[in-house]
């Protein structure tokens, strides 16, 4: 491929060759790849050591160097293919692959291409655009979707990304309520009665110390969602706002209710993307019905309850109230879990909206054991839920 | 390529089977002297790596086990409090001046070196492997990376210390949370996947070299299909050998001979109640039949 680089020498790369590996690093980072000018420039090294005769061991020499996580892994050799490799020999690849994919390959390959160009259009000048855009990208695009009603998103794209945020923000509430507790510790101190206690023992000296320190421990989280037809427009967004909850929170359990109360911790906890999209929609069919809030919660207390609560229990049930079943239930249910849980929070994704009152039966029934009463329907209120967490 | 085949022999010796790829990872670890971050599913072998490379390297292997709130007392050094008060209370009667005493009791006698402390200050590197960092809360990740950057750790009392040696650092991670970019960007980048069927049939033959071959293939293959069933812990390359292990004790040959003993052994592959519950003896019988 490249004369004049002598087979296992290390001899500086020609710059069109440096150019060259410039643009594959750009094409790395506009696919989202953590590659700072550290990791490139020692990729740069290992090219030169390894020399470019060797495409396996080029190859996997870089993948460990450029990759950080899984789902980079898994995308760079096809990338590597695509930019190193002849464009016959791709095409030849993809052929291989099957043809029933070909149509959806062309597309991924052309939007793959434009990436290419566009690496290397780079390759000449407009640097810092290139590497800063993605992070500022995201701030703004999340200030503006941050106050969108989640029930007003018409666009796929934007509901998609509203999703991913959901999720997102979920593991950052952990993060921040860990920091408070962390404040908390440093604040240890000498527990001094114990500590004299402890050194008669040892005839007056304090040999050793007994420190105090406040507890305060992560809440569990028990999720109840709502997935009936009145929900459905809120429900896969919630279920994303669960996944990530159940990621941050190890024990926390999540359920979804309609008709009937299927927990679905299990399945959110499913790491592979694909999986995951199988079994949601395997534990989905059926839903989207009616909602007996008062039965499903019935059964949470009989089955699931007695493992699920305790006094760092935190219930967070998300609904909109508008049910088909006895008020009487539900009301009796919630007075059950009360007796059980630190606190509930329902979270209706109807109260942000201009006007809404809740005053259907079920929702007025509810209310009297309900600890926080708050909007869920766009993001800054999910934010805000955070709060609410932490004062357990 | 050579390079690469004598490297995986020398982690064969030293009793790992690795693909390739890993060991053309590996080989650029200990040239670039950049800590490496193994990610990939329980029980797939990510902490053996580093017990290898310590056995390749001929060197110490120091463990780094994080867990929640681990700080950096129990990580980097402690002061050994009660040593200190009983040596006030020896010289009390010496009659030396409170800057001597003060000098004596924070010297490096009292101090306790823990892992990341004792790693840098070992007259030749040793192998660091900090495991399932994802565990540790955010605040130790940047001590740690801190650390693993300058190779020097600050003691307020003795000043700063530097490394004698500088340690090959191996992270391990379950993806429990998310890593901070900055350690992922500063870590060479590994994902340990379950072992192909080669690899594992390997390993197994290696780790029970009396196994029948038959017995072998027939234990890898359904581990292998038991792994594709939709299970809430997947059996790992440990488990694998567990029950290999079990099967030689009872003496088992051939898996399809007794169905009841089978079904009892598999105790070994599935460690939680569902999963027991989702292999019935239909299930486990019909996994034997198609290894054929």
């Amino acid at each position: 491929m490249i004369a004049s680089v002598v087979h296992g020498e290390e001899v500086p790369l020609p710059e069109f060759l440096i150019r060259r590996f410039i643009g594959f690093v750009r094409l790395l980072r506009l696919h989202e790849f953590r590659v700072g000018v550290n990791e490139a420039l020692d990729a740069l090294r290992t090219v030169e050591r390894t020399g470019l005769l060797k495409p396996d061991r080029l190859r996997w020499g870089l993948k460990s160097l450029l990759c950080s996580d899984a789902e980079e892994w898994r995308s760079f050799d096809d990338l590597f293919d695509r930019y190193w490799l002849p464009p016959n020999q791709t095409a030849w690849v993809q052929r291989a692959g099957g043809s029933a994919r070909v149509a959806d390959a062309q597309t991924a390959d052309a939007m793959s291409r434009s990436k290419i160009t566009q690496a290397d259009r780079a390759e000449h000048g407009d640097d810092a655009g290139a590497a800063g855009g993605g992070a500022r990208g995201g701030a703004s695009q999340r200030e503006s979707v941050g106050s969108g009603d989640f029930g007003l998103l018409s666009d796929e794209e934007q509901r998609r990304q509203v999703e991913r945020m959901a999720e997102r923000i979920a593991r950052a509430m952990r993060k921040r309520i860990l920091r408070r507790m962390r404040v908390d510790r440093l604040g240890r101190r000498v527990h001094l009665r114990r500590t004299i206690r402890r050194s008669l023992s040892y005839g007056g000296m304090p040999l050793s110390l007994v420190f105090r320190r406040r507890r305060r421990r992560l809440p569990r989280l028990v999720l109840l969602l709502d997935v009936s037809r009145s929900m459905s427009i809120y429900s896969l967004l919630f279920l994303r706002f669960a996944r990530g909850m159940l990621a941050a929170f190890g024990d926390a359990q999540a359920f979804a209710f309609h008709t009937r109360l299927v927990p679905v911790s299990d399945a959110l906890r499913e790491r592979d993307s694909e999986r995951l999209r199988e079994k949601l929609e395997i534990i989905s069919l059926g839903w989207s019905g009616g909602t007996r809030i008062g039965e499903c919660l019935e059964r949470f207390n009989r089955e699931y309850a007695a493992n699920a609560l305790g006094k760092r229990a935190v219930v967070i049930i998300v609904s909109d109230g508008l049910d088909t079943g006895a008020p009487e239930l539900i009301a009796e249910q919630l007075a059950a879990i009360r007796r059980h849980a630190r606190r509930i929070v329902w979270l209706n994704p109807l109260l942000g909206r201009e006007g809404y009152e809740p005053t259907a039966g079920g929702m007025q029934a509810a209310l009297p054991f309900i600890d926080v009463f708050a909007p869920a329907h766009n993001l800054d209120s999910l934010m805000a839920l955070e709060s609410r967490l932490i004062a357990v | 390529m050579n390079d690469i085949t004598e490297f995986s022999n020398r982690l064969q010796a030293a009793g790992y089977v690795a693909e390739s790829s890993l060991a053309a990872t590996l080989l650029l670890f200990t040239q670039l002297q950049r800590p490496l971050l193994v990610e990939g599913a329980a029980g797939v072998g990510k902490t053996e790596i580093a017990k290898a490379l310590a056995g390749v390297f001929q060197c110490p292997l120091i463990r780094l086990q994080c867990y929640e709130g681990l700080d950096a007392n129990a990580a980097v050094y402690e002061w050994n409090y009660q040593r200190q008060l009983l040596a006030i209370k020896i010289q009390e009667d010496e009659g030396h001046s409170a800057a001597e005493k003060e000098r004596h009791i924070f010297s490096a006698e009292f101090l306790l070196k823990r892992p990341l402390l004792q790693a840098i200050t070992l007259p030749q590197s040793p192998v660091l492997l900090v495991d399932e960092i994802d565990r540790a809360d955010e605040e130790f990740e940047a001590y740690l990376l801190e650390v693993l950057s300058d190779f020097q750790i600050s003691i307020p009392e003795l000043g700063t210390i530097k490394a004698t040696s500088i340690p090959h650092v191996v992270l391990t991670s379950n993806g429990t949370r998310d890593l901070s970019d900055a350690l992922r960007r500063r870590c060479l980048y590994y994902y340990l996947d379950y072992p192909a069927l080669d690899k594992e049939l390997r390993i197994v033959r290696r780790h029970l070299p009396n196994i029948g071959e038959r017995l072998a293939e027939q234990i890898v293959h359904f581990v292998r299909d038991l792994r594709a069933l939709d299970l809430r812990k997947r059996p790992g390359v440990a488990e694998t050998l567990d029950w290999a292990a079990a099967l030689l004790r009872l003496k088992v040959d051939r898996l399809e001979a007794d169905p009841a003993l089978l079904l009892q052994s598999l105790v070994c592959l599935l460690k939680t109640r569902e999963d027991r519950e989702s292999v019935p003896i239909e299930v486990a019988q019909r996994l034997v039949a198609n290894l054929s």
